[in-house]
């Protein structure tokens, strides 16, 4: 037993090197730069969190609808808003700085070469680990394409494992055949870690107008609706790579969590649930602490892989 | 943890009060939320988590009132979708998770301002008319008579009251723009503070800059977080810069947003 009085010790992680005071992160888009959530998180008791996606250049984003509820989910298409690395570098990181959380930086490029560049950039104190956006479904150039061609989705790694020191994770699509393809891709070419899933591509139409509801026509789904499709992901991912995985799709509590650790996560990310009730990544470290003590499991790590069959 | 400098924002299940239908399909909301209640101020809105586990968003709604001495606040809110139409369900002594008070909301500079509103945008413009004790005078427009209930709302809260229909079923027929430039050149009113349908929130704002009377606009876009993390509402100011609704806004002065 580490410190009694550290009511986290069974969740205590280590990802990467980072040490981490829980398995819980927050998956990039749907928590800003974790600052937003101060009032309603101790964001030193997250594992990580993944910031807003970062480009190059500023991005404006998409024009129109960028958001759209659905049964049991969300379609979005924000189309990487973000003020830019440069910005980010010198006005974000340092102001962040003050809420002791490891701090990841989902990063997005239109070339293998940008990925590089950004990831070089990026290679700063204070920054904890770099995760590869390969995923995004809401902009025309880059962005899905080099998570759907496994040689794409190599070169797209190696150019960042080439200009960083800190860890690499790539943050893999469901919008594939066979996502056991993309994470052994992902693997070979020298990733760290995978987080999986990304947002599976959607639409809605308004059936008064006929038009779509989101200004981008489709969009990314995420949300409870899509956890099953996560989990069976995740499992197979994990069959498949011995790198370690975070993962992420629809989790809204505790016993969402279990079954990720269980399918063979390591890590797990909270998204669209942050929206729901912006307090509930503590309110799945307590659930996942309860549950724990209840099953006389040390620590989480224990649990990571360990679904039954037959 | 070190605390952000700004004011906190509250997650509170607030018990239902009441509840009643003021029109048909459009609801007043009243919750105990002493937190809320204590803190909020005109043109700030809440986050409403829709009592069901079928929504993972909440719904935006603007504050039309509060009672600090019961701790109370009070949504007016349409029906549109299946959101709001699970929240008219809400009974007293219920619960309903509330999140807020979130955003900026109007100036607390205006001694004497001239509130325009049409439809649900004369819910915020309520608890700012409240707040103002008196000395903000309403311009309220609708397609007809039946759309003015807020009249009753408005009675003893402001000054004068100036009606709109479209049909002329109710006070001057025409928009509240056909009222606008006379009571502009009339009154000596500091400020113009606008709530309603953006064409309408635009053509107010030009004829309050013409008279040189400084203008708020408060917007209405489709929201995630509440908290400016999710950029679902973000809109380009006329500078050139990004804002977001949530978070910089609802209100915003009218030549920040309206070239």
């Amino acid at each position: 037993m580490t410190n009694p009085a550290d009511k986290d010790s069974r969740l205590h992680t280590t990802l990467l090197g980072i040490p981490m005071q829980t398995p819980i992160l927050t998956a990039s888009g749907t928590f800003g730069f974790g600052e937003e959530f101060a009032d309603f998180v101790d964001l030193s008791r997250l594992g990580a969190v993944v910031v807003k996606g970062t480009t190059l250049a500023p991005r404006r984003g998409n024009e129109g609808n960028r958001i759209a509820e659905t049964p049991q989910g969300m379609l979005n298409c924000i189309g990487l808003e973000n003020p830019g690395a440069d910005v980010f570098l010198r006005e974000t990181l340092p102001r962040i700085q003050q809420y002791h959380m490891q701090v990841i930086v989902n990063i997005s490029g239109s070339t293998a070469e940008e990925y590089g560049e950004l990831a070089g950039k990026l290679d700063v104190p204070g920054v904890a680990a770099i995760e590869l956006n390969v995923s995004c479904p809401n902009v025309k150039e880059g962005g899905i394409v080099f998570g759907t061609d496994p040689h794409a989705l190599a070169s797209v790694v190696r150019e960042a494992k080439a200009h960083t020191k800190k860890p690499v994770i790539v943050k893999l699509s469901p919008n594939v055949t066979d996502i056991r393809v993309m994470a052994r891709a992902a693997e070979e070419a020298g990733a760290d870690a995978l987080s999986l899933i990304n947002t599976l591509l959607g639409m809605q139409i308004d059936i008064e107008t006929r038009r779509p509801v989101l200004g981008n026509v489709t969009g990314g789904l995420s949300g409870p609706c899509v956890k099953p499709v996560a989990v069976r992901m995740v499992y197979q991912a994990a069959q498949t790579v011995s790198i370690p995985i975070i993962g992420m799709g629809g989790i809204t509590c505790w016993q969402d969590a279990v079954e990720f650790f269980l399918a063979g996560a390591s890590a797990i990310a909270v998204g669209t649930a942050n929206f729901t009730d912006p307090a509930v990544t503590m309110r799945i470290a307590d659930g996942l602490n309860t549950y724990l003590s209840a099953h006389h499991i040390g620590n989480i790590s224990e649990l990571v892989g360990k679904m039954e069959l037959g | 943890m070190i605390l952000p400098e700004h004011e906190k924002k509250h997650l509170e299940d607030a018990r239902v009060i009441g509840q009643q239908e003021l029109r048909a399909g459009v609801f007043s909301l009243e919750l105990e939320a002493p937190q809320i209640a204590r803190q909020a101020e005109p043109g700030q809105f809440v986050q409403v988590r829709i009592p069901s586990d079928s929504f993972v968003l909440r719904r935006p709604l603007g504050v039309a009132s509060v009672n600090l001495a019961k701790n109370r606040l009070v949504l007016i809110y349409r029906e549109v979708g299946r959101g709001t139409a699970a929240l008219t369900g809400a009974m007293p002594g219920e619960t309903v998770n509330v999140l807020g008070p979130l955003g900026h909301g109007f100036s607390a500079a205006f001694e004497h301002p001239l509130l325009v509103g049409g439809g649900l945008g004369l819910s915020p413009l309520l608890f700012y008319a409240e707040s103002l004790r008196g000395r903000a005078d309403v311009l309220m427009g609708g397609r007809t008579a039946e759309e003015l209930f807020w009249k009753e709302l408005y009675a003893g809260k402001v000054g004068e009251m100036f009606l709109t229909t479209d049909d002329g079923s109710l006070g001057t027929k025409g928009f509240v723009t056909t009222l606008l430039p006379s009571l502009l050149q009339k009154n000596a009113y500091d400020g113009v503070s606008v709530c309603g349908p953006e064409i309408m929130m635009r053509s107010v704002a030009k004829i309050a800059a013409a008279y040189g009377i400084p203008c708020e606009v408060s917007l209405e876009r489709r929201m995630g977080c509440g908290l400016g993390a999710c950029l679902s509402c973000s809109i380009d100011t006329t500078d050139g810069k990004r804002k977001k609704v949530c978070k910089d806004g609802p209100v915003f002065p009218a030549q920040e947003v309206f070239a």
